[in-house]
């Protein structure tokens, strides 16, 4: 049975071996035959032609969205910058606006929508913030200067 | 002609205690660059076929295999002064070549976004390059599909196993030899072999 079986193996190493022959002649004749052949220059700008122009125009796409996003993102900037630069309306113009509203309310208390009582709350309310005593910047001087005087 | 060189210089250090003109000086610079310049221009006669044969096994390509060994000899003529002799010149070029090989197969890889301008010659057109000898049709046309599969085989093989498995059964180099073309150790080349072996064992054994 062994000697089957190395008998088998000899006769598989020597068709593999063959064929590995086989291989060698078959690359050496390729071989031989193309060294020996002179061949013309294959030609290839033409076909790389539109190659290289397609580059050219995602090359400028690129370079096109690049600049643009930037450009955006420079004004979005500015904006931003902008809005937190800019000071939030003055108190005075609050009031107005309050003020204003005031005034509207009753228009609409004649036409029976709101009850009278919740209108003159809120004018209560919009008087009591008018009149609210603001601090200003001479004051602690000016009453100190009352101060002396009284002494 | 190495040797001629070599013996130029022991005569130019023997004459050294004569008072040597710039001329004769001149002379045997230029008789040395003429002895290496025919040197290098035998070698090329001698290894350029075996050099394309074993580049155009490994690429199946014959512009590419042409353009490799331009510049395999290229590289060669360049660093000629440098070869010392060492390993012999076949050696020598094998392994530029095979490094030439290896830096394309890199290149193709890091430029996988490029188109895959390949000419590689079919494996089918490959194995029909088959001298007929005193075979039957029949035979012949065994032998090629045979060969056609050791091509297929070659092909799945990777880098350094298909390099070591042309240099020992296409350009029937000793391991010793395949060992310092490739720079790894004759273990190496060994195992590296009987892996394609295997492979291409297995491939003629899954056709059968």
């Amino acid at each position: 049975m062994s000697s089957r079986e190395s008998m088998t193996e000899k006769t598989e190493d020597q068709a593999l071996e063959q064929v590995l022959k086989n291989f060698r002649s078959s690359v050496c004749a390729w071989s031989d035959a193309v060294y020996s052949e002179v061949r013309p220059v294959a030609a290839v700008a033409p076909h790389g032609n539109w190659r290289l122009a397609a580059g050219w125009a995602l090359g400028c796409l690129l370079a096109a969205t690049s600049v643009a996003g930037g450009v955006y993102e420079q004004r979005h900037h500015r904006q931003e910058v902008a809005k937190i630069t800019t000071p939030a309306p003055a108190p005075a113009q609050a009031m107005k606006q309050q003020q204003q509203q005031a005034v509207a309310q009753p228009v609409r208390e004649e036409n029976g929508d709101m009850p009278a009582k919740v209108d003159e709350d809120l004018l209560a309310k919009v008087d009591s913030d008018v009149s609210r005593p603001v601090p200003r910047a001479m004051e602690p001087l000016v009453q100190l200067m009352a101060e002396d005087e009284t002494e | 002609m190495r040797r001629i060189g070599a013996s130029t210089r022991v005569m130019a250090a023997g004459t050294a205690l004569k008072p040597m003109t710039q001329a004769t000086a001149e002379q045997i610079a230029g008789l040395e660059m003429e002895a290496a310049a025919q040197e290098f221009s035998s070698v090329v006669e001698n290894h350029r076929p075996q050099i394309f044969r074993f580049l155009l096994a490994s690429t199946r390509d014959v512009d590419l295999a042409e353009t490799l060994t331009q510049e395999c000899f290229l590289k060669a003529h360049r660093n000629w002064k440098k070869f010392r002799g060492e390993s012999s010149a076949m050696t020598w070029l094998m392994r530029i070549a095979i490094n030439l090989t290896k830096d394309h197969w890199r290149n193709r890889r890091m430029q996988f976004w490029r188109h895959a301008q390949t000419h590689s010659v079919d494996m089918d057109e490959a194995s029909e390059w088959l001298p007929s000898g005193e075979r039957s049709a029949e035979q012949q046309l065994m032998a090629r599909e045979q060969v056609g599969r050791v091509w297929k085989a070659v092909e799945g093989l990777s880098e350094r196993q298909r390099t070591v498995f042309l240099l020992r059964y296409v350009e029937e180099q000793e391991l010793s030899e395949i060992a310092r073309a490739t720079g790894l150790s004759e273990g190496t080349v060994k195992a590296h072999l009987s892996r394609a072996l295997g492979k291409v064992r297995t491939e003629l054994g899954s056709w059968r």
